[in-house]
């Protein structure tokens, strides 16, 4: 459903991931008039993982985007309204809370900041020159470019080993490019990572230019520990080195840290009576799709107690 | 209320390189999600330049020779083609604001 004429509410929810939405569905059920404002399409960042195997409840696994859909459809049975606009600003006009969106100003009592955070870039020369002609931050997009191609991973998070097992699909080899000795990954991927015979690993390596005119064709590296420089040519890079919040919008209204995440307590409260933060954009956040969705909850109950006070 | 259209390998040479407008190409596939992302965005667009840009869909899964051709190695990809040749390119989701600076830069 999407609200166009209403302009106000009892509680707005900025982004459609797990957070807001869990949010979304604990609001609604308390009967409270809630607005969620999704900038893209509502699911949020697990829509990019193919299986998703770490939330409770679903012991063989489920799809990123199915479980985004089953958690729209919960929160449109209690009445969730869900408009689709970008935010890009807040502010207060006396008890209310004014969120300035490309879709006009929306007033709430009480706003749920559940924005997420995107991938962040590598910083490296040649990287911003070749996006999209082989740096790519989206393995499930274009991993099918790359059939039967040289690649390299940079990152040994998560994500990074998660994108080198996808790779590994299509490509004919996948190098992992980790600046430390050692995965961040969970085990249980490291360990699939390591049974993929496509899959290589570079240790205490960092990425020092991305080379190629038209397409990617060599990455210069540098062994952090032995300073010792090489070359390793790839028809295409995926970075997977860390994340950013996507909290630009908030600056000048709400304090952020250094990297841009929002300090909350354990109610979810953020310095402003009455603004609320869930998921990857806290500070700290475990980034987990099952955390971000109790965060939402969390913060759900916590803005009802604000309202009805 | 104007909606993008489809094109494929075979209609791009007619729809795309003939038109007489430019033409804002969305390259995608199905399984990228940040494609999904984008499509309603461009369908607001797609009403709000109509007349002035043609906006236009085509799957690189289906139609590899005009991907190949134009090198996409990344989706969401847009081109914008002028007058038979890409005067722009946006590769990534990005939001509504900025692809209409990149839109009305086209047409200046």
């Amino acid at each position: 459903m999407t609200a166009k004429a209403k302009k106000e509410y009892d509680v707005i929810i900025i982004g459609g991931g797990p957070a807001g939405l869990s949010a979304g569905i604990y609001t609604s059920r308390a009967r409270l008039n809630s607005l969620l404002i999704e900038r893209g399409v509502v699911g949020g960042q697990i829509a990019d993982a193919e299986m998703v195997e770490n939330y409770a409840g679903f012991a063989e696994g489920v799809s990123g985007v199915e479980l985004g859909q089953l958690m729209q459809r919960q929160a449109a049975k209690y009445g969730l309204n869900i408009t689709i606009a970008e935010v890009t600003g807040l502010e207060l006009k006396k008890e209310k809370r004014v969120v300035n969106t490309t879709k006009g100003d929306f007033t709430a009592k009480a706003v749920i900041i559940a924005s997420g955070s995107e991938r962040s870039k590598l910083g490296t020369p040649g990287e911003r020159e070749l996006t999209g002609k082989g740096v790519s931050y989206c393995a499930t997009c274009d991993a099918p470019f790359f059939k039967e191609k040289p690649i390299a991973v940079v990152g040994g998070g998560d994500i990074a080993i998660t994108e080198a097992l996808h790779l590994a699909k299509f490509a004919s080899k996948v190098v992992v490019i980790h600046r430390r000795d050692r995965l961040r990954a969970t085990r249980i991927l490291e360990e699939r990572a390591r049974a993929e015979p496509k899959i290589e690993f570079l240790w205490d390596t960092v990425v020092e230019k991305i080379e190629g005119e038209d397409m990617v064709k060599r990455l210069n590296l540098r062994q952090v520990k032995t300073g010792k420089k090489s070359n390793l040519d790839v028809a295409g890079v995926f970075i997977a080195t860390g994340f950013k919040p996507n909290t630009d919008y908030l600056k000048g209204f709400l304090p952020l840290d250094k990297a841009g995440f929002i300090k909350t307590n354990d109610r979810m409260e953020t310095e402003i009576p009455g603004i609320f933060a869930a998921g990857d954009i806290r500070l700290n956040s475990a980034r987990q799709a099952i955390t971000a969705a109790g965060d939402g909850a969390a913060a759900a109950v916590n803005a009802e107690k604000f309202i009805s006070q | 209320m104007s909606k993008p259209i489809e094109v494929d390998d075979a209609s791009f040479e007619q729809k795309v390189l003939q038109s007489k407008i430019p033409v804002l190409v969305d390259f995608w596939a199905p399984w990228c999600r940040p494609c999904l992302m984008a499509a309603p965005v461009l369908e607001e667009l797609a009403s709000e330049y109509a007349n002035k840009i043609t906006f236009a869909k085509l799957d690189v899964d289906q139609n590899a020779q005009v991907a190949a051709k134009y090198n996409i190695m990344a989706i969401p990809n847009l081109i914008i083609f002028k007058e038979g040749k890409p005067v722009s390119q946006i590769v990534g989701y990005k939001p509504k604001e900025e692809l209409k600076k990149d839109l009305d830069a086209v047409l200046k």
